[in-house]
């Protein structure tokens, strides 16, 4: 039996995929443990969805595969939710808010506030109260 | 004893011996301070963070027939125009039109004055929509046009108050989450937010102003500008730790330099939540090292420098005096303190990682010869005080 991970994925569904009960899926046929961060509906019936899930190598892959075949579109680095490194000035006024430590001032001597994408669980509080617009949410 | 004249002699040389603030209480602690004070020719400070009394003058040239612009506005922000014809000045806080505001709260006041500010650093093209009066010499009635800064005779920085010498820590003991320009607090204590570099900040370092006054020659976001006033509220007669340093706000400092050499980087707009617009400023000030107080003054410690905590719900609107409590930036950049015997999350509203890279863009620029230090023209106020404003029923 291979070992299992987790990896964060970001799925985009267009319009016609989003009564689908794809998620049903992953967990029935596929075998995955399933944590779904944040999901969104648009008006215009586009659907997006950040979510862990956690299984063999083979069975993610597989998982993968099929959700492909429904023409959704699948970010393997889980960007629900990203940070301008250029726009972050590390004033670390975020990290507070920050519920993981996802933003984390590690380096005392620098003051440096690094974002761990991997910790991020998408509750946008960053995304509200970093003054300078670095934090942003792709949906 | 070291003189203006010789330390930038030895900068001229290339020989001069530049360390930050944030470098300086080790080397001394190592070479002693007799030592130290003979081989340092400069210490550099810095500071970046939100400086709301900010802005800048801007001249547009003559349009073809003229204008005297009596209302103006860029990228929709509204700028003063009570000046001459096509000069207008652009202040850091100003909301842009139809902006709602605090009318659903809280307001997410995306872009203002210091966003256009950044935009003009960052080379942006930018609208211009003026409107005139008319008169004989300048008959015309309005003009939009599209403007970036290198199309402008003048873009020169006039910020009546930046570098507070020390600043207030945010705390919120109302049970209602309150909006404001230190930030969001939460009901109850939950946590407070401080704005200073401490250790790096230019007049925590020079606690007496014996080296910066008016004339100094400073790095204002990469520019090359000068202070050319105590800033506006610089309140210097206050309480003062043994070793000279603050314990509230304190002096201040008005500086100005060409927007032109600015880099973009340390020129950021600020939209804070609830509260408004803004902008953030890097600052460098270097301190010549004359003498050996002047060294020790500059070898000053997070765990030095006490702030006072001030409750945001309810004494700091009503102007009530009072303070919570002190505590130290070593305990604040720890990210948690003490009030009461509760823990307290601790947020910062300005950059140490961006002050430190500052002071080592100065330190640099001095020790390649692109920067010489300058003898004050004139001193600070030493024991200047803060009136309020009083509401009289009468003339
Ligand atoms: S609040 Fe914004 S600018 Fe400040 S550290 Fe966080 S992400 Fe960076
Ligand atoms: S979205 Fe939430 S968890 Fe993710 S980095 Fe921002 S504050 Fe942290």
């Amino acid at each position: 039996m291979s070992e299992t991970i987790t990896r964060k994925l970001m799925l985009y569904f267009p319009k016609c995929e989003c009564e689908k009960p794809i998620i049903y899926h992953l967990v029935k046929d596929y075998d995955l443990i399933v944590n779904i961060f944040r999901a969104k509906v648009t008006p215009e019936e586009e659907g997006y969805l950040v979510l862990d899930v956690t299984g063999t190598e083979e069975q993610i892959q597989a998982s993968i595969d099929f959700v492909k075949t429904f023409n959704v579109t699948v970010n393997f680095s889980g960007k629900g939710v990203t940070r301008d490194n250029d726009r972050c000035t590390h004033c670390g006024y975020c990290v507070p808010y920050c519920p993981t430590d996802a933003l984390i001032i590690t380096n005392g001597a620098t003051r440096e506030v690094i974002y761990n994408e991997d910790e991020c669980i998408e509750c946008l509080a960053c995304v509200r109260v970093c003054p300078f617009g670095a934090c942003t949410a792709a949906f | 004893m070291k003189t203006y004249e010789q330390i930038n002699g030895r900068i001229e040389s290339g020989k001069a011996v530049v360390l930050t603030a944030d470098e300086i209480m080790d080397y001394v602690d190592k070479k002693g301070l007799t030592a130290a004070a003979e081989e340092v020719d400069v210490v550099t400070t810095a500071t970046f963070g939100t400086m709301c009394s900010s802005g800048c003058f801007l001249n547009f040239g003559h349009s073809k027939p003229k204008i005297r612009m009596s209302e103006a506005w860029i990228a929709d922000v509204l700028v003063y125009t009570g000046i001459a014809a096509v000069d207008v000045y652009l202040g850091a806080t100003q909301l842009r039109h139809g902006d709602p505001a605090n009318m659903y709260p809280p307001g997410e006041f995306r872009y203002g004055g210091g966003h256009v500010i950044e935009d003009l650093v960052a080379g942006k093209k930018l609208q211009l929509f003026a409107l005139s009066y008319v008169t004989d010499c300048y008959p015309l009635r309005e003009i939009r046009t599209y403007f970036s800064i290198e199309d402008l005779n003048q873009a020169t920085m006039v910020n009546p108050r930046n570098c507070y010498q020390n600043y207030n820590v945010a705390i919120n003991c109302s049970d209602e989450t309150i909006y404001t320009y230190m930030g969001q607090l939460e009901a109850n204590q939950k946590n407070v937010n401080y704005s200073s570099a401490g250790q790096l900040s230019p007049l925590l370092n020079d606690p007496y102003y014996e080296t910066i006054g008016v004339g100094t020659r400073v790095w204002l976001a990469g520019a090359h500008g000068h202070v050319y006033s105590e800033g506006t509220q610089h309140a210097s007669g206050c309480e003062r730790t043994p070793g000279g340093v603050p314990t509230g706000g304190a002096g201040t400092l008005a500086m100005t330099a060409d927007m032109k050499q600015m880099r973009k980087e340390f020129v950021r707009g600020v939209s804070l939540r609830g509260y408004g617009v803004s902008l953030a400023l890097g600052i460098g000030v270097p301190i010549p090292i004359l003498n050996e107080d002047i060294l020790k003054r500059t070898c000053v410690r997070d765990r030095d420098i006490l702030a006072p905590v001030i409750d945001y719900g309810n004494d700091y609107p009503q102007n009530t005096g009072k303070t919570v409590c002190q505590v130290n930036y070593e305990q604040l950049r720890s990210g948690e303190i003490e009030i009461k015997g509760k823990k307290v999350q601790v947020g910062s509203m300005s950059s140490y990682y961006k002050a430190l890279e500052i002071a080592n863009l100065l330190a640099d620029e001095i020790r390649r010869g692109d920067f010489y230090l300058t003898r004050p023209i004139a001193a600070m106020p030493k024991d200047s005080g803060m009136k309020p404003l009083l509401k009289r029923e009468q003339e």
